[in-house]
């Protein structure tokens, strides 16, 4: 495994801690003794080519999966003994949007926000400064059927941020999306990271990868790389991440 | 409670925005209880029929008179041969021809039987049987005035519940099952795994909304809107069709409510088979409606049908609405009579959700 020293230095700083964390369907072993933290404010790439295992550790970390063994800790929450308490302090945003069609601008935030539980002065109030921080004051009340993919994207993003969530994690957030569109929206991640909210992302993308503080890549349920994409590269003697990806994905 | 009232109400958004989803829930109870109420009928009235009469004597013309001041003939054509027979049903619309034989009167006062055929267009099947048979009943009870109590044997029939053989009391009831089975599987499975299919799913998932309180707020709305619609065609039904309620009005909605219930379960596992729209109305199309209006007695008896339909017809939830309601509605029974039915539902409903609970937490893990 390819890691650098100091894998585990601070704990207090560290938003997403995980040790040894095991699951299994029957007798696949879908995640092998993962082992990585993640501090506060970071963006924090999680790569891996399909079936690697990536979603079976994001639905954990999420609450939606009861893990088989290890211990996981995320934002503070032990996912082991409080799944349902990890919820509040999370947002999550997957690569289809999720936002309804039918509704407009203004009731997709809303509905958001009410699910989380939010007061509705605090709905309002946050949903008119991501409508106006986007840009999208005139369309307020149009529905999402009529926005573009670029928006709505955003949109999206906004949705899962309403909440002030500790952590976002964000499933291929970019799939479909133009490139101009994607440098956009990552110049918004960035902007979120500075905030200080943790920002965990997959993504097929390399020059995506190339954006995060640090990346892991996971083959066969294993973490077999966690590090800044610099050091990565310079480790594997390699051109790109791109290189990293398909020399780590190769040699297994 | 607030995330979920937020919940609910973005459901009610769909609904109203979905003009699709609006037909359903609000045309198409009103369009159909007026189509079955008014245009298809198992009772006659004014049929028309043609009559050749060989014999021309006084029983022949008491007996034709007989017929058509019953109500349910209306006398088209008088016809003198065979082929005109022939003639007449290519045409179409004379549906029965009454034929007289020679010397009616005298055979019938010297032998005590005389001859009459009745032909009828057969190509309606069904409307050919009941015609036939209301002309029988008629000759029937000529013969028994005529014979003035000679037989000693006088069959009197009353159709209880229904005396005027109704169709539309049939109907009401029916058309109900349908509706809810409608609204409150169909659409709650397709709603559900829009859901799943759009990967808004996910994101109500990883929310602090627990998953019960996405599947009630789902299909708490069309548990609503199935209760609204049948209680407008109950309404509908006695206002402008005459079916009584004579039974515990209470019990029939709390039958009613039951039996949404229940739809809303098999609503719910289908749910959890796929998570495709389409996949979900073709099996809801296929494997529920379908049921309920061909095995569910309300258009074709279930006792008429072979063994193995009539052993099927059980796991069809609207066969033991039917029969409940019918009870409560026609008959004014109360749950002494229908708890073997409202249990029947019962049991249904608690297997399909446990069912579904344990589908959904396979699929989430």
């Amino acid at each position: 495994m390819i890691m650098p020293d100091s894998t585990l230095l601070n704990f207090d700083s560290n938003i997403i801690q995980v040790k040894n964390l095991v699951k299994k369907f029957g007798h696949f072993t879908a995640n092998d003794n993962l082992t990585f933290h993640v501090e506060k404010g970071e963006i924090f790439g999680f790569l891996g080519a399909n079936g690697a295992g990536k979603t079976t550790a994001i639905r954990q970390l999420c609450g939606l999966l009861a893990p088989t063994s290890g211990q996981a800790t995320v934002a503070g929450i032990d996912i082991f003994k409080n799944p349902e308490k990890v919820k509040e302090r999370i947002g999550y945003m997957s690569q289809r949007f999720s936002l309804y069609d039918d509704l407009t601008v203004w009731e997709n935030l809303r509905f958001y926000g009410g699910i989380y539980g939010l007061s509705n002065k605090i709905i309002k109030d946050r949903a008119d400064y991501f409508i106006n921080k986007l840009g999208m004051g005139k369309s307020r009340n149009t529905l999402l059927r009529d926005i573009p993919l670029g928006w709505k994207q955003k949109l999206a993003f906004s949705a899962a941020l309403l909440h002030h969530p500790n952590i976002v994690f964000m499933d291929e957030p970019t799939g479909g999306v133009d490139p101009v569109t994607r440098r956009q929206f990552w110049e918004m991640i960035y902007q979120t990271a500075e905030e200080g909210i943790t920002i965990f992302v997959t993504t097929h993308y390399m020059d995506e990868a190339e954006y995060c503080n640090r990346i892991s890549i996971m083959v066969d349920g294993r973490i077999v790389a966690l590090d800044t994409p610099k050091a990565l590269v310079k480790k594997l003697k390699a051109r790109n991440i791109n290189e990293v990806f398909i020399m780590l994905a190769r040699k297994e | 409670m607030k995330a979920f009232i937020q919940f609910l109400k973005k459901e009610f958004y769909h609904i109203f925005r979905d003009p699709r989803s609006l037909m359903i829930l609000f045309a198409m109870p009103l369009v159909q209880l007026l189509l079955f109420g008014t245009v298809i009928k198992t009772e006659i009235n004014d049929a028309e029929i043609a009559i050749w009469d060989k014999s021309r004597d006084i029983s022949t013309q008491k007996l034709t008179n007989k017929i058509l001041s019953s109500g349910y003939f209306k006398l088209a054509k008088i016809i003198q041969s065979e082929p005109e027979i022939d003639t007449e049903f290519r045409k179409g619309k004379i549906k029965l021809i009454i034929v007289f034989d020679y010397n009616f009167d005298k055979r019938l006062t010297n032998e005590g039987k005389a001859s009459v055929q009745i032909i009828a267009d057969a190509s309606d099947p069904n409307n050919a049987t009941i015609l036939v048979n209301y002309v029988e009943s008629i000759i029937n009870d000529f013969l028994r005035v005529k014979n003035d109590m000679n037989i000693g044997l006088q069959p009197q029939m009353r159709m209880f519940y229904n005396e005027e053989m109704k169709s539309v009391y049939m109907f009401v009831p029916g058309l109900m099952a349908i509706i809810l089975m409608l609204i409150s599987a169909m659409m709650t499975s397709i709603s559900l795994t829009k859901e799943s299919e759009l990967g808004s799913m996910e994101i109500l998932l990883v929310s602090p909304l627990r998953p019960a309180q996405i599947i009630l707020g789902k299909v708490l709305p069309y548990a609503l809107l199935a209760f609204l619609d049948a209680i407008v065609i109950i309404r509908m039904g006695k206002n402008i069709f005459g079916v009584p309620i004579i039974g515990s009005r209470l019990l029939l909605f709390l039958e009613t409510l039951f039996f949404i219930i229940t739809a809303l379960s098999l609503g719910i596992f289908i749910s959890t088979i796929t998570n495709s729209q389409l996949v979900a109305m073709m099996i809801s199309a296929v494997a529920l409606i379908l049921p309920t209006i061909l095995l569910s007695g309300f258009i074709f008896p279930i006792d008429n049908m072979p063994w193995i339909l009539q052993f099927l017809s059980n796991i069809v939830p609207a066969k033991w609405f039917l029969i409940a309601i019918k009870n409560i509605m026609l008959k004014g029974l109360g749950l002494v009579v229908i708890w073997k039915e409202t249990l029947v539902l019962l049991i249904m409903t608690v297997v399909l959700l446990v069912a579904s609970i344990r589908r959904f937490k396979i699929r989430l893990e």
